[in-house]
Parts: C-alpha cells; structure tokens; sequence
C-alpha cells in the first residue's frame, strides 16, 4: 500500500527538482505520442526545448520571442496570483485585456496623428484605467450584491470580445484602411508604439512592467501588510475578518490589480507586437495566464519561470509543428500533458510517499 | 510514388531545356504557409491546404512544403512568418486578411524571400497580395435564389461587417432582385466566421421568419444541415456551400456552391519562383482564371434556371457581364453607377453601404 | 420590423434544442461542485464526447453507440482530471484549465478523419397525434430523446441530490470533507465518482453539439460553450433547477437576439450579440441581491484538497 504523509513544511529540494522530473515525464509520455503519430520523437523533442534556444539557425531570434511571448502571461498572472491567494476568483482576465487594449488605443487614436512624447504614457494610464474599470464591474457586483465574481468575470470576457469585434470594425477602425476591419497600426505610428527597447533582446516596455510587477508583488506579500492581509484571507477568512482585514476592500484591491495589470498587458501587445486593434487581436493570454498563475504557485519567482516555460512550449512547438509537419492539435496535447504531470509531481513538495501500511501522521 | 517521380524528372527536364535553371536553384525550394484556422475547418483554411497539396503534385521532389496551422492573426503570424523564413523559405503565403502587416514587417527584414499575402490591400518588392471575386459566385447564387424562392424571402447569415461581406450581400442581392422584384433579404450578423452552433441557430431563425432559401458567408455546414432538417416539414429550403463544396448536403438542399479554388494560383506563383520570374503584383481574380468555382449546380434546380446560372458563369469568365453593373443606387436612393457603367474595384474593395433595397442597417 | 413573425411555438422549441448541450454538461458539474470539487475542463471534456461520439456514431451507424462512446470518452478524460487532483493532489484550477487544453488538442486529433462527414440522424421521437396538437404538439411532443433525457436528468439530479442517502453523501462530502471523512465517509471514492459523472454529461453535451444540433465534426466546435456551462452551475447557486432555468435562459436569449435579427429588428446588432451574456449577468445580480443575507448554496469545500491524515 502506498500512501502519502504531508511534510511538516514543504522539501526545498523536491521543489527544484519536481519542474526537472515533470519535464523528463513529459518527454517519455510526448514521445510516445509523436512516435504514434509517426514522428520522429527525438527530433520533435529536441525542436520543442532545444531549438528555440540553442540551434544556430533560430536561437537568435527564438530567444528573445520568448520574453514577447512571456511578457504580457507574466504580467497578467502576477496580478492574477494575488487574488487567487485571497480567496478572489478572477477568471476573466481575458476580457480586462481586451478592454485595457481598447481604451489605450482609443485614448491614443483619439490624438493622432500628433507626435508628442506625451501619448504612449497617457495610453498606458488608459488601457490600465481600462482594465481596472472592466474588474470594477464584478467587485462591485460582489461587494454590493454578493454576486458570483467567477461567473460575472467570465461572461465579461465575452461581452469584451463583442465590444472588440463591433470597435474593430466600427469607431476604431482605419479611415485610411479603405474600409476594411482594424484600426491603425500603432506600432508604425512614432508616438505612440511600444518599441523593442534593445535590439535583438525582444524587451519592450511590457516585459519590462512584467519584471516590475514581479518585483513589485514579492515585496508586497512579504514585506507589506496588505500582503500579509491577502494571505491571511486566503489560508483563513475568519482570522483575517478578527485581524481587522475588510473583504470588501480585499476584493475591490485584489480585482482592481489584476485588471490594471491585464489592462496594461494590453494595451503593450497592441502598441507593440500585435501592433492594432483587431477582431481577434487577443489569443487567450487572459486564460493561459490563470495556469501559469498555478504553475508558479502563486509565487512572483515563480510565475515569472512558468510564464517563460509556457512561452518556450508555444515557440518550440511552433518549429516543430512546421519544421516536423506535427499537427498543432498535437502539439497542444503536448502542452496539457506538460501541465499535468508539473502539477502532479507538485505531490512530493508537500508529501512524502510512505510505502507499507499506513501510519498516523501529525 | 513511381509516377510522380517521374512527372518529377520530367519536369525537372522541362525547366532545364528552358535554360532558367541556374545552380542555386539545384536545391528545393521551399514554400511556406501560414493558416488562420486548422487544416481540419472544412472550408477556409481546408481550400488552401488543398491549393498546398496541389503544388506537391504539380512539382513532386522539387519544391518542398510546409506549413503551420492555427496561428493567431499578431505578434504571433510575425513570428511563425520569421521562423518560416530563417527555415530557408523562398515563398511563403499567408492566407488571412489579419496577417497583411506582419507579412509587410516581416517581408522587410528578409528581402530575398517572397511573400503572398490573402486578401489585404498591401504589397511591397517582395510581397505580393492576391484575392478572389468571390461577388462573382455571389452573383449566381442570387440569381438561383431569386428564381427558385416561393417566399420571396431569403435568409443571409452574415460573419463580420466587412467590405467582402457587405459586397456579397450585395452582389445576391442585386442578381436576386433583378429576376425577382419582390425578393426580400432577411440579414443576420453572427459576429464570427465559425461558430458551428450559432450559425445552426441563424439558420433556424431566418427559417422560421420565412426564408426559404439560406446564404451564408460563414464556414460551417451547420446552416446547411439546419436547412435539411426544416425541409421535412412539407416546405424546401435551399442552401449553397460557402468556401468549399459542402457536397455531402447535395443535391437538396445545397443546390450548388462557391469554392475556393487556390490550386491555380499556388502553382503558377511557385513556378515563378523557381524560373526566377516572380514579381510583386496585386491580383484579384474570379471565375476567369479558375479561383472562384462554381460548385455542381444539382438538378434539384429547374433546367431553364440551372442554364441560366451556367450561362451567367460562362458571360463572367468571357468578361461580358460584371455583376454590379448600372443602373445602381445607394441604398439612401443617391446614384452610385449610372446605366452601364460597372462599378471600379476601389470601390468594390472597400465597399461599406448597402444597395438600394436591401432594408437595416450595416452594425458599426 | 414585425415582431408578429416570430412564432413563440417555434421560439421556445427552438431554445430547447439551444439549451441542451450546457443543460446536459451543467447538470454533470454541478454533481462534481456539490462533491466539492471545481473542474474547469467541461470545454476540453465536451469536446471530446463530441469527437468520440461523432466517431462512434458514424462508424456503427447507430447514434444511440454514439451518445454512450461520448460519456465514455468525456469520463475517460475526466478521469485524468480525477487522478491528478484526487489522489496527486494538484491544484483543481490549474489542473481543469491544462484539461482543457489537452481535449481541444486530443479531440483535433482523434477527429482529422471526420471532417466534412455527415453523421446519422437521430430522428425526433414520433409520438403520433401528440406532435400535432398546437403549441404543445411541437414544444413538449416534438423533440428527440435526448432533449427528453435531459429533462428528466434535471429531476433525477435533484432527487438524487435531496432524497437519496448516496446524494447525502454527496453533499456532505462536498460541504466538510473532513467531517464526512471523521464519519467514514470515503471522500476520494464519493469525489472520483462524481468527476467521471461530470466527464460523462459533459461528453454527451460534447454528443448533442456534433450529432443532433449542428450535426457535424469540425475542430473547436463547441466554440465555449463549456465555459458556459460552467458560468449556468454559478448561476444556478447549485440547484438543479437553477441550471434549467440558466441554460433555458442563456439559449433562450441567444436564440431570441437571432430571431429578432432576423425580423428585421432595429436594435444595434453588436449589443443584440452581446445580450445573452448580459442579460445572464443582470438575472444574477437581481438573485443574489435578494438572496443577499443567506448562503448562495457554494459548497462549503469547493475546490479545496483533501487528504486523509489518518
């Protein structure tokens, strides 16, 4: 009989070496699947983890995609991980960065064709006011009503993402675009676009507010009170209400962050790598983040390594689905296998595995 | 396999008694795509897989394909476009309207690779745009409707309002209309391209207002399996594939169809390229050069109606007849094309207003 | 405009046609979250029954196979779901999202022979003079099965969960999983049940979609309407018949803003597309501010792991 006996505190050494074992599962378990398919399972292997940041051919280019790619997941599940730690359930930041695109970019259109310094920041403020008022929408349905923020949240997405359609090819739209859908490219437009800070690296302001946010949400859970107060609501709601923590204004905080970080992951991809405001500019950031939110367990170190993970799994597989000729179906079973088994090796960070009869533990 | 290797060499030995066969071209060439959706849609990106394939055949060993599905229109085309390209690319197509400005950004940092962008307006040294006159096939399956419908009524299902879409609603509409005074559309926008349950849900909608035939400009077959279940009830609704044949639902109640046929223009493009006579151009063909097909017209439509539908395609390929040819309104009642002119593609490209007749507004 | 076309008869018959598929995968997760597990992958579990049951169903020939290959496959995929956070103890979260992912990319896979085939019909059920009698005739007679087994989940869902001893156990796993572990409840047991259950709705909503209501296989086609399901068990505040109402209303306003488009209403389209999820927003805001002072009906446990510590 096998069981499980909690560890009296979480092994430091299964928590560096569970990513490692998840990674060598993944690889047998993929490789059995790309050998079904009949693919060549090293080759594909080697071109999802290897190539995007060593082969000669790529990696000068791959390498810096990854902090694109990873930049606007850090950011939103930075913000994200705190509510979840709170107990504040905000599903739909999917929709607070579609919005938080649609605000800067309308503050900012709304001004061209001037080029002054002015207008990138002023964007940034509003596609972040943007965010934050979308989330406003759910904290408030749940602090006022007590009205499900999961629910609310969710729904929002898709009232966002009729918002975008109906902008993209209403009020935002191009005037110069000969009528067709999209408004104008920000990221040609000198006053306005998010520019690749240094060449070849791929770090633009996004990246960079994703670093900050990091920074930011390490100092604030543990060396701040509101941090202390997240945490506490989220282990044991009724100590924190003794503790004098309101959960009205936890929610209002928590949502508030998340959706300004949302908002301003926005708001950076569509003056910068997406470069304008499309019908369907947005490929699900707001929902991949919510699982690297989890596979940082919540931790700003470590969200900031999954958020990296995730993006060398998307670009790898990417080369290997045209490099190999992999269906991309394949290639996002690959993904969910990778997540399973990081999630399930998680086990031995907490527990230790008992074989024989079971005992009394604690 | 045998055959093909020889239609391989044979080929292999055209291009060489030609002459234009230098020694850098000794090696492959390799031709990229780049798909919106999966390869697995059955309509959009499915005809253009079809159009990868056929170069396969057409050129055997010396071209070399490859392709990634699913790519999200953004910073996520640049980058497979980028990866296509360092790969070795020569040409690299890509089929979706939202890539025209990472197919441009891209383009310039790889001057010696040659791009084909789908249906955008942009084009460069090395990039080219190239489109269909999918109105065309518009025009035939109005003129179809307008026959065959005893309701008068015709159902629309609408994707986006866009140029291409508002010009197809149009484009049947005015065929529609000029055989059947009394037709009525009946427009819904489901605000996607492809969402199989919500189009299943526009069809039964128009159905149950009256329409008894279904347009869409959506990719799924849903409408047209809508359309086969409301038929049992002692009324026909008539429906016509979009994007591919959708000859699964023929001969009732798809009666015919438009199909997306990009085979010819894949090959001639790739072919280019490998005799190094590939130049940037802006093309927007239709029925003439075999991009916008007519799929079977089934003998559930009348003869004199199925003759005269065949006899629209033939006078559209012959160049006699342009399907928006004045007289035409606006949909406010102002002129748009006096008596016999025909409408310039500007227009037609970027159209965004209804002709008159047709009721409601276009959703901005 | 002319309102008077839209037929109420056709209306309602119509929206329960819509609705069954979220019915059938909400029902599912609202016996997981009242075992006090939240499963996010009902998109990914859908999906699957869709392909399995779409697969199926061509190659016997026999939609009813169909139906049972899908809650067999959407179980099957549930299961992963339940191996990992019932007895590895991951994150429910995080682990439902991953299983989303990994059906979207299973279900492409298993499906690239399927594309652009028709499937068998199932036949509405004939059940003679009933089906002509006027409103009811189509409405309450003029239906196949599974628009009937539907129904009848929700009140065996309810019975189930309010008159039997296994629903107790249920609820009472879900509500303290410690104290129902303390009265020798097996909670792992009771949770794992519950998930292949969920997984098997889900995968017969998955079914609905591909076989009766579109009837077709392509990839994503179920297009979110997991999420959706997963959005009617909140709304519901976790009674079966909140569900039905939820799903009726959500299909109902989706069908009704098609109708209303296509009598030639003038309403703004892009509001019209976005009212189901508006209006779904507003219903619960008016029942939760009314039921303010007293539980919602969450399960006390919900999403919370357990391990047996003796």
């Amino acid at each position: 009989m096998i069981g499980l006996e909690k560890r009296p505190t979480p092994s430091r050494a299964w928590s560096y070496a569970t990513p490692f074992l998840a990674v060598a599962l993944t690889v047998i378990a993929g490789g059995l699947m790309f050998a079904a398919l009949g693919k060549d399972p090293v080759a594909a292997i080697r071109t999802i983890f290897y190539d995007p940041l060593f082969d000669p051919q790529f990696a000068a280019y791959s390498r810096p995609q990854l902090l694109v790619k990873a930049g606007p997941l850090i950011l939103i599940a930075t913000g994200l991980a705190l509510g979840f730690r709170a107990g504040v359930w905000n599903i739909g930041a999917e929709g607070q960065y579609i919005i938080g695109a649609l605000t800067g970019a309308a503050v900012g259109l709304a001004l061209y064709p001037a080029e002054t310094r002015a207008i990138f920041p002023l964007m940034v403020l509003a596609g972040a006011l943007g965010g934050w008022v979308w989330a406003m929408i759910p904290a408030i349905l749940k602090t006022r009503f007590n009205t499900n923020e999961i629910l609310v949240s969710l729904l929002l997405v898709y009232v966002a993402e009729n918002l975008l359609a109906s902008m993209a090819v209403g009020r935002l739209r191009n005037p110069e675009g000969g009528g067709f859908p999209g408004s104008r490219n920000l990221s040609q437009w000198d006053a306005a676009k998010n520019p690749e800070l240094v060449a070849g690296t791929g770090m633009h302001w996004g990246v960079v507010a994703a670093f900050i946010a990091v920074i930011f949400a390490y100092i604030l859970l543990n060396r701040h009170l509101a941090g202390f107060h997240i945490k506490l609501a989220g282990q044991a709601p009724r100590a924190a209400r003794f503790a004098g923590v309101n959960p009205a204004r936890l929610v209002v905080f928590c949502l508030g962050m998340s959706g300004a970080l949302a908002g301003l992951a926005g708001i950076f991809e569509v003056t910068g790598p997406a470069g304008q405001i499309s019908i369907d500019f947005n490929v699900g950031y707001g929902f991949t983040a919510i699982i690297v939110a989890f596979l940082g367990r919540l931790h700003p170190v470590g969200i900031a390594l999954a958020g990296l993970l995730m993006a060398l799994t998307y670009i790898g597989g990417e080369l290997a689905s045209f490099m190999l000729g992999i269906p991309a179906a394949a290639i996002q079973a690959f993904q969910g296998m990778l997540l399973f088994f990081l999630l399930a090796v998680d086990v031995l960070t907490n527990y230790r595995i008992r074989l024989g009869h079971r005992e009394v533990a604690r | 396999m045998l055959r093909r290797t020889l239609l391989g060499a044979a080929a292999t030995a055209l291009v060489m008694t030609t002459g234009a066969f230098a020694a850098e071209h000794a090696e492959k060439t390799k031709v990229g795509f780049v798909y919106v959706g999966p390869v697995g849609d059955g309509g959009w990106t499915y005809e253009h897989d079809q159009g990868r394939l056929a170069v396969e055949a057409e050129y055997g060993d010396m071209v070399e394909t490859v392709f990634q599905e699913n790519v999200p229109e953004g910073a996520d085309a640049e980058r497979v476009m980028t990866q296509m390209a360092l790969s070795g690319a020569d040409l690299i197509f890509t089929t979706s309207f939202g890539y025209m400005d990472p197919t441009i950004n891209v383009a310039a940092k790889f001057p010696d690779v040659k791009f084909e962008h789908a249906t955008g307006y942009k084009t460069a040294d090395n990039v080219a745009n190239y489109s269909a006159r999918f109105y065309e096939g518009r025009a035939v399956q109005g003129y179809i409707a307008g026959n065959m419908t005893e309701t008068n009524k015709i159902g629309y299902i609408a994707s986006f309002p866009i140029p291409e879409v508002i010009r197809g609603i149009n484009a049947a509409y005015l065929a529609a209309s000029a055989v059947n005074p009394d037709v009525e559309f009946n427009i819904v926008w489901a605000f996607t391209w492809f969402d199989p349950a919500k189009e299943a849900d526009a069809a039964k909608a128009l159905i149950e207002q009256g329409a008894d035939v279904i347009l869409q400009h959506t990719d799924s077959t849903a409408p047209q399996a809508a359309a086969a279940e409301a038929s049992t009830d002692g009324k026909q609704i008539i429906t016509f594939g979009q994007a591919s044949d959708m000859a699964e639902y023929a001969p009732l109640p798809r009666v015919s169809s438009i199909i997306d046929n990009w085979a010819p223009y894949y090959i001639e493009r790739v072919g280019a390229v490998m005799d190094g006579t590939w130049e940037s151009q802006s093309v927007w063909q239709g029925i003439d050069k075999g991009m916008v097909e007519i799929g079977e017209i089934s003998d559930a439509v009348p003869e004199d109606v199925k003759a005269g539908a065949l006899d629209i395609v033939e006078q559209i390929r012959a160049g006699e007849m342009h399907p928006f040819t004045g007289p035409i309104n606006k949909q406010d009642g102002s002129v748009w094309l006096a008596e016999g002119e025909t409408a310039d593609d500007g227009t037609l490209l970027g159209m965004d207003f209804y002709v008159e007749g047709l009721t409601g507004e276009i959703p901005n | 405009m002319d309102l008077s076309a839209i037929s109420a008869t056709l209306l309602v018959a119509s929206l329960m046609v819509a609705a069954t598929p979220i019915l059938l995968a909400a029902l599912g997760e609202l016996i997981v979250e009242k075992a006090g597990v939240l499963n996010l992958g009902v998109e990914g579990m859908m999906i699957t029954g869709a392909i399995c049951g779409f697969a199926t169903a061509v190659e016997t020939g026999n939609p009813v196979l169909g139906f049972a290959a899908a809650a067999l496959g959407g179980a099957m995929l549930s299961l992963v779901f339940g191996v990992l956070t019932q007895i590895f103890l991951s994150n429910q979260v995080a682990t439902g999202l991953a299983l989303t992912l990994f059906g979207l990319g299973l279900s492409s896979l298993l499906g690239q022979g399927y594309v652009g085939i028709k499937p068998p019909s199932t036949a509405r059920l004939d059940l003679g003079p009933l089906s002509d009698l006027p409103f009811v005739g189509r409405v309450v007679f003029g239906h196949d099965w599974v628009v009937y087994l539907s129904l009848f989940l929700v009140v065996a869902t309810w019975y189930f969960l309010r008159r039997t001893r296994a629903g107790l156990k249920l609820r009472a796993v879900g509500e303290s999983h410690h104290a129902a572990h303390a009265l020798g409840l097996k909670v792992r047991a009771v949770r794992l049940c519950a998930i292949a259950f969920g997984g098997a709705m889900a995968g017969l909503g998955g079914a609905y979609l591909s076989l009766v209501r579109v009837p077709q296989w392509t990839e994503g086609m179920t297009a979110g309407a997991g999420w959706i399901a997963l959005a009617i068990v909140v709304f519901s505040s976790w009674r079966p018949g909140g569900v039905l109402l939820g799903a009726y209303l959500f299909g109902g306003v989706t069908v009704l803003q098609l109708n209303l488009q296509a009598a030639g209403v003038a309403l703004p389209v892009e509001y019209l597309s976005m009212s189901p999820y508006l209006i779904t927003i507003a219903v619960l805001v008016v029942m939760s501010a009314r039921g303010s002072k007293r539980s919602l009906g969450a399960p006390a446990d919900l999403g919370k792991q357990f391990h047996a510590t003796h």
